[in-house]
């Protein structure tokens, strides 16, 4: 039982590294008190727990190739679970969720169910078959079973597709909360990050990535569980959030039924509303409507004194102003759905979508959202590291439990906050601003505007930004700054160890699937390693560069990875494990037309406003899905059935006991 | 040695909790959420029942079902003589 002591073991590790972890973080609190300055608790975070992770990176070292690409297959399955869960939950989780669900309230829960719901498809349909087939990466499985070259090529097209977008938009979170939590530029912050994900990955593979990532799972956790389980006890006297949240949302319901009719909310709906008509009528006269701002903010500068005040106020509008009729339209067209939205009453927290289209729309992002996650090659090359297959299944149960632990209180945090806004904030008047209002209000993340000039806060003069809840959380329940500290190291570490499994699984795409077994097989072991290593290196170089664009498209791009990992991997290994008669014909069609028919939705309906029975852009894997099965299923029957052998290795992935060759360990 | 019988049937014990557990996914979720309107008319513990399903209550399912899944897998391993040696 060689297995157990190493469990103990590990068990051990981990229980001490939380226990200093405690301790460090009691003994900024104490220093807090006898007055250290918050940047230093900033300081002392980001770098104390970098230093962790690359002192785990370089323990972890290794130039052996099953260590590198799977760790050994030896992680225990409570521990691959909390680093799938790392792996899983990246900065958007962390810090986006909750203010998602704060601005969208029911319809907002299509995220909270469809990335955990995604975790019962893959320990069912998939986990466990994968880690039987024993191999390295998807790629790896799809040519195993479908046979030749080509299942390879898609299998690798599709891996970079979707791991790259995710990468850059990691790499960016990373770069916002350095710069944010202790004051340095984006750029330097991008750059630190970059550090940080290499000293995790660079030295030991896969080994390296999974043992940070367990230890940045017990970060990330603590940092998210502390503020929301602070402000329960505040609100309600029981520390249990996920619980006590329901008084919350009467609060929200009731207070929001009030304002609905209230004369002042009215008047300031009415006027976004004449704002939202107003750029409405801009956009309809671009690109002329552009020319002519442009023109007149010039003609005011020029009319206005040097060194005037307004004149400076003038100069930055000029500085902000849209630099192409297309950017106008962009950014017009942001700006007047902003308005539109702000112009309606209040929704019902609680409430489904009261039309039909709202709720085929919530149901089919739901869905795109579950399948895509059983897709995603970064989370499915986990189940490759467990050591059997008992392992991997037991690893998918603990996997989802250590997600849910986080996205079950996420809406404890959307909730609080929205009920401390609507009874707090709503109906202050502008001079009195809380203290948490007033700060986030300076950076940005809160906009708080008295449109009527009453001097009183309406609920349709706030938006809030959704990082802003959970940032805001600890000041809202009072906490000390070291909080706030643990909070930016948590994100971090949710950026960090999802960055460092994408990165690891781009790198493998590339040197595994395609240098070593498509163009050199005769490479040694430790020369795959070198050259794993060297991409790692320029994968995450070309990911900074990308991410230092800060491109607005990055966020959709990477609901489009979930849609196109949906349509493409998941019906390639479920049909190829379920149905013995798929045969490489099937599956490559399927694939392709899957990968086409969503590829062709999302840009027609993002930019050409293309519209299938009103599903979003975000939902477009939903004609992809279906679309690749029923082509595989029709044309793997029209075709041979795969050979003997390819029906003898279905039933050996199948049955956990028994081998017929693969899983064989170099 | 096991036979192509034992596994066989084995692969129909795992379909049927495989559509079992997919079952019982599905009515959580997408079964709760197209009558969330209606299960909001029933308030347990402050939580108005429709959103606390698609908040909280299918989030503990999915938990249960991976949970329940790897035990009756590990007890059909067994039960076929299919369980890997240590």
């Amino acid at each position: 039982m060689a297995m157990d002591a190493w469990s103990k073991q590990l068990r051990k590790i981990y229980g001490v590294y939380t226990g200093v972890f405690a301790l460090f973080v009691i003994a900024l609190w104490i220093a807090e008190g006898m007055g250290l300055k918050p940047t230093y608790i900033g300081y002392a975070f980001l770098f104390g727990t970098i230093g962790v992770y690359a002192a785990i990176g370089i323990i972890s070292r290794t130039s052996i190739v099953a260590e590198y690409y799977v760790a050994g297959r030896k992680v225990p399955a409570v521990f691959n679970g909390m680093a799938t869960a790392a792996d899983w939950m990246s900065a958007a989780s962390f810090i986006g969720m909750a203010g998602a669900l704060y601005n969208q309230g029911y319809d907002g829960l299509a995220f909270i169910m469809g990335w955990t719901g995604g975790y019962v498809l893959l320990a069912v349909l998939i986990a466990p078959y994968l880690r039987k087939f024993g191999q390295y990466t998807i790629p790896d499985f799809l040519e195993a079973r479908y046979g030749g070259k080509f299942p390879r090529i898609v299998g690798v097209i599709a891996a970079l597709l979707v791991s790259f977008t995710y990468l850059v938009a990691q790499i960016t979170g990373v770069g916002i909360i350095t710069s944010r939590f202790i004051g340095i530029t984006f750029e330097v912050g991008v750059f630190l990050g970059l550090a940080g994900i290499l000293v995790c990955s660079f030295l030991g593979g896969m080994r390296a990535v999974t043992w940070t990532q367990v230890a940045q799972y017990i970060i990330l956790i603590v940092a998210y569980l502390i503020p929301v389980v602070a402000i329960s006890y505040k609100h309600t006297g029981v520390p249990i959030p996920q619980v006590m949240y329901g008084q919350a949302l009467q609060t929200i319901e009731t207070k929001q039924a009030q304002l609905k009719n209230d004369e002042k909310e009215i008047e300031v709906r009415n006027i976004w509303k004449a704002r939202a008509d107003e750029l409405s009528g801009k956009i309809k006269a671009l690109p002329d409507s552009w020319a002519k701002g442009k023109q007149e903010l010039e003609a005011k500068l020029s009319s206005l004194p040097v060194g005037s005040t307004e004149r400076a106020s003038v100069e930055k509008a000029l500085k902000d102003y849209p630099k192409s009729p297309e950017e106008a339209k962009e950014k017009w067209t942001a700006a007047m759905k902003e308005a539109q939205a702000m112009s309606k009453p209040p929704r019902s927290y609680v409430q489904p979508p009261a039309d039909t289209k709202g709720i085929v729309n919530f149901l089919a992002l739901t869905f795109c959202l579950m399948v895509g996650t059983a897709g995603l090659p970064h989370v499915l090359m986990r189940f490759y590291t467990t050591p059997t297959v008992r392992e991997a299944r037991s690893s998918a149960a603990w996997a989802l439990f250590f997600i849910f632990l986080l996205y079950f209180t996420a809406p404890a945090y959307a909730a609080f906050a929205r009920s401390e806004v609507l009874t707090n904030l709503v109906g202050q008047a502008f001079s009195s601003l809380p203290a948490w209002a007033a700060k986030w209000a300076g950076v940005g993340l809160i906009s708080i505007k008295d449109l009527n000039g009453d001097g009183i806060i309406q609920f349709s003069e706030i938006i809030i930004r959704p990082d802003a809840v959970v940032l805001a959380t600890p000041e809202i329940a009072g906490l000390p700054y070291v909080v706030a500290g643990l909070i930016a190291a948590g994100g971090l570490a949710a950026a960090l160890s999802t960055a460092d499994g994408l990165l690891i699984t781009i790198s493998n795409a590339i040197s595994h699937d395609l240098y070593y077994k498509i163009i050199n097989p005769n490479l040694s072991p430790s020369t795959r390693v070198k050259i794993g290593k060297a991409l790692l290196l320029v994968v995450a170089a070309i990911g900074a560069y990308v991410a230092s664009f800060k491109l607005a498209i990055i966020v959709e791009l990477v609901a489009w990875a979930f849609s196109l990992a949906a349509a493409t991997f998941f019906p390639a290994l479920v049909l190829g494990i379920w149905d013995k008669r798929m045969n490489r014909a099937g599956a490559i069609s399927g694939m392709i037309v899957g990968l086409l028919i969503t590829g062709y939705y999302i840009i027609g309906s993002r930019f050409y406003g293309m519209d299938w029975f009103g599903i979003k852009t975000i939902a477009s894997g939903i004609f992809g899905l279906p679309a690749n099965i029923i082509i595989a299923l029709i044309v793997s029957r029209l075709t041979k059935a795969p050979s003997e052998e390819i029906q003898k290795f279905v039933d050996n992935i199948r049955y956990p006991k028994g081998a017929v060759g693969a899983g064989a360990e170099e | 040695m096991v036979t192509g019988e034992t596994l066989k049937a084995y692969w129909s014990k795992n379909r049927l909790y495989m559509t079992v557990i997919l079952l019982i996914w599905a009515l959580v979720s997408y079964g709760a959420s197209l009558i969330a309107g209606y299960l909001n008319s029933f308030v347990v513990f402050g939580f108005p029942f429709g959103y606390y399903m698609a908040a909280q209550g299918s989030l503990v399912v999915f938990v249960l079902l991976n949970l329940i899944y790897s035990v009756k897998m590990n007890e059909i391993d067994k039960k076929y003589g299919l369980q890997e040696e240590e």
